[in-house]
């Protein structure tokens, strides 16, 4: 399966994938294209990864979660240029209950943003592009890209 | 007197997002002293024109899994420096 995609992700298909008549709670995370991030405004953004190493990490994420609870799991992740409110990320866990379904959920959504490598760009509405980095210090703006 | 050169480790290393640009370069060959370990290949990298850019502890990879700097490494190893993480 891979996890990664340049094509907008379909939610309705991944959740067919994921639901079955046992599973009776499905909880789904959607991160999507936020339109400010640290005061400014965002127009659009870029999505870049090692990708042979995103999907051996997301796989590897996968199977340690459908071992941890009782659960099935889909997710996708969009790499290359995303609109504002354009889903990036989603995630469906499947369970027998909600307990495993929306542990098994979060715990996909952090450790994707702890471990997968993937990198954003964003554009600015004053033309400005810059790396996120979550980690802490806001790199500084390039003005290159109008 | 031997005539063998000093053993030395061959990596392929790769660079991404920030760190490629810092570089002007997403893949380098590059050979280091044996043993060598993830720290020797991240010295050699950051004595690089740009590479002062790469901070001293960054995340690390060898052959798709995350590692720490006491790593070792063999030739034909694949060392990724890799920025802070964006995905989700």
């Amino acid at each position: 399966m891979s996890f990664l995609t340049a094509e907008p992700i379909d939610i309705l298909e991944l959740l067919g994938s994921a639901t079955s008549p046992e599973r009776g709670g499905v909880a789904t995370f959607l991160g999507t294209v936020r339109n400010r991030h640290a005061g400014r405004e965002v127009v659009r953004l870029e999505y870049s990864a090692y990708e042979e190493m995103a999907e051996a990490q997301c796989a590897r994420l996968v199977t340690e979660t459908e071992a941890r609870w009782p659960v099935s799991v889909r997710m996708k992740h969009r790499l290359g240029r995303l609109e504002l409110g354009e889903v990036a990320v989603a995630i469906v866990v499947a369970g027998g209950h909600r307990e495993e379904a929306f542990s098994g959920c979060r715990h996909m959504i952090e450790e994707i943003k702890r471990r997968v490598p993937i990198w954003k760009r964003e554009y600015y509405a004053d033309g400005s592009v810059a790396w996120v980095d979550p980690t802490g210090s806001a790199p500084a703006p390039s003005f290159d890209h109008a | 007197m031997s005539t063998a050169a000093p053993p030395s480790v061959t990596v392929r290393v790769l660079l991404f997002a920030s760190y490629a640009e810092h570089l002007g370069s997403d893949a380098l060959g590059l050979t280091v002293a044996a043993p060598a370990t993830v720290a020797s290949v991240l010295e050699a990298v950051r004595k690089m024109p740009g590479g002062d850019r790469v901070p001293p502890r960054p995340l690390l990879a060898r052959n798709l899994a995350h590692i720490g700097l006491d790593g070792t490494v063999e030739s034909g190893d694949e060392i990724a420096i890799l920025p802070p993480l964006a995905g989700g």
